[in-house]
């Protein structure tokens, strides 16, 4: 029996990670297409890519978005959440319900309104607007973490900070977001991982420059090359080291 | 550093129900005031109502001659200590005794001596450092306490600062409260529903039932004199013996018609109200004292509860002469 267990878990984490550890492994390809056979390990794509001005300025741009776009739906998103935690307002159930519910619409579906929107208003596709989609998809996920970590015991601070003299701006700064640091830092860590990853919004929302999801799906219409792995490998590895980063600043100390 | 309190005609509704009705108060500069009631009997509004947590639907405020009203808690010369402590777990108990004093913009240096000396004041010499989660909850307490009066309120305001201790630490900083009072003599306005803890710390004791006063005095004469039956059953253990022309049902006395109270601790054998011969039930050692149940033999239906002396330890059975040292009636 608990060979069978072992076994399923493995099998488990094969079914996943598969598909990831040949993406890796093949942008090592010692050839001109990441497919079998393994001819032998060699740099040069990885050398390829990041010699790629197209493609690190993606890099930078994706960067650039993420790091905004999220500190943007944060700000936002704490906002929002201590509003609707602290004060009793009439339809406060509908807000937060409202306020959630960007999560479940399709990204493409966000991205299709949006693209409209700026169409009839006139503004002009760019990183910006890519990343205003990436504060629409990401402000639900802020509020709902921070909404959720808010409670008395922050309320009755705030009470006390209210009390020794301090100012709404100031109850906020220095009382309620340092309080719930762990959770902020979760919800921005979050974000960027999101924004970093996605591509749909970003490809319709986008025109000259572009992130770099976009820039890997116009390297694929040339077809397959161990460069596309290896720009994905890059990708990979930035997404998993801000998930390690998110367990150690975050989940570690929150123990 | 202190202001007189004057509350106004003061009444307070949520919707239908009215919290505080029509509640006049004056508390003096410098007294130590003790608003005691059983829980909803309004008096943690009141205390919210001085401190500009929330405006009274009538009547008015007015701490040191000036009108509180629409004055927000940071614009009021109070501060509150909560009963859940209330500090800020991210910074240092230095950081937490100082904040008031950041937010009036005093400079680093100078706030931190003064928050040292607060702590000093309240027995947490040399812990500017710790953090809240580093104490127990009797220091975070003090902590609490040294915030709120590092700012130098005119009135300090406790809700129910000790409810979460345990009895002995209790005890030992209803001393502490009394004595640092003394001290600064700021205007002390303390709630709570532990009439011990009232008798303890009190000047004043003001007893609160369903959004009225009931009652207000010293300690002594709250507790030997109460003016309402409530008052008298709220403050400690009573016996009621209804009286009618003259007459109890253990026997005549000389006392106006309304209901005889005595105090457990009151009925002695040499008490010059007599009681008459009294058969004892039962009988149980309390340490301090002997609680015995009690019937005069005139009246048997009539249980009294007494409280002998530790050295008489009576039989059930036995029949003891008693009396009253000291009693009150009240009309019903």
């Amino acid at each position: 029996m608990r060979v069978l267990s072992w076994l399923y878990l493995a099998l488990a984490y094969v079914f996943v990670f598969l598909p990831v550890a040949v993406l890796v492994a093949f942008s090592f390809q010692d050839g001109r297409l990441p497919v079998p056979p393994f001819k032998g390990v060699s740099f040069r794509w990885y050398e390829k890519v990041l010699g790629d001005g197209d493609l690190m300025a993606a890099l930078g741009h994706s960067f650039l978005v993420a790091v905004v776009s999220s500190l943007i739906a944060l700000v936002l998103g704490f906002l929002a959440a201590h509003a609707l935690a602290r004060v009793a307002l009439p339809g406060s159930a509908l807000m937060r319900g409202v306020l959630i519910a960007p999560m479940t619409v399709s990204y493409l579906i966000v991205a299709l309104g949006l693209l409209n929107l700026f169409n009839l208003t006139g503004v002009r596709l760019s990183l910006w607007t890519a990343g205003i989609g990436h504060v629409v998809i990401n402000l639900p996920l802020c509020f709902a973490i921070l909404y959720a970590a808010m409670g008395d015991h922050q309320k009755n601070a705030e009470r006390a900070a209210r009390d020794l003299g301090a100012a709404e701006w100031q109850v906020l700064a220095l009382v309620s977001a340092p309080m719930l640091a762990m959770p902020l830092a979760a919800a921005f860590f979050l974000s960027v991982t999101f924004s970093w990853d996605e591509f749909i919004i970003a490809f319709l929302l986008t025109r000259f420059d572009v992130t770099l999801p976009v820039e890997i799906w116009s390297m694929l219409k040339s077809g397959l090359s161990p460069a596309t792995n290896a720009v994905g490998s890059l990708v990979f590895l930035v997404s998993v080291t801000l998930v390690i980063l998110l367990e150690i600043l975050v989940f570690r100390r929150a123990k | 550093m202190t202001a007189d309190v004057q509350i106004q005609a003061v009444s307070q509704r949520f919707g239908a129900s009215t919290v505080l009705d029509n509640v006049s108060l004056e508390i003096a500069a410098g007294e130590f005031v003790v608003l005691l009631g059983p829980s909803g009997c309004g008096k943690t509004t009141l205390l919210n109502l001085i401190g500009g947590f929330a405006e009274p639907t009538a009547g008015a405020v007015r701490i040191g001659g000036r009108d509180m009203a629409g004055l927000a808690p940071q614009h009021r010369p109070t501060t509150t200590v909560f009963q859940d402590y209330a500090l800020f777990p991210h910074m240092t108990l230095r950081d937490n005794v100082a904040f008031g004093l950041r937010m009036r913009g005093v400079a680093k240096a100078k706030r931190g001596e003064k928050a040292d000396a607060m702590l000093a004041l309240v027995g947490l010499e040399g812990r500017g450092d710790r953090r809240p989660h580093e104490l127990s909850g009797g220091q975070r307490q003090r902590v609490a306490l040294a915030r709120a009066l590092a700012v130098e309120p005119d009135v300090l305001l406790l809700d129910e600062p000790l409810g979460a201790l345990d009895l002995k630490l209790r005890r030992q900083m209803q001393d502490e409260l009394k004595s640092i009072q003394r001290r600064i003599g700021t205007t002390f306005v303390h709630v709570t529903h532990d009439q011990e803890e009232a008798m303890a710390i009190a000047d004043r004791i003001v007893v609160m039932n369903a959004g009225r006063i009931e009652d207000h005095g010293p300690p002594r004469e709250v507790y030997l004199h109460p003016k309402t039956l409530f008052t008298a059953s709220f403050m400690g253990e009573v016996n009621r013996i209804p009286i009618a022309g003259g007459q109890a049902p253990f026997g005549p006395v000389a006392l106006p018609d309304g209901t005889l109270c005595l105090r457990p601790e009151a009925i002695t054998e040499s008490g010059p109200l007599r009681i008459g011969p009294c058969r004892v039930l039962e009988a149980a050692f309390f340490g301090a004292h002997v609680r015995a149940h009690v019937a005069p033999v005139s009246a048997p239906d009539l249980k009294l509860v007494v409280h002998l002396p530790q050295s008489a330890m009576p039989a059930p059975g036995q029949v003891l002469d008693l009396g009253a040292e000291t009693w009150g009636v009240l009309s019903t």
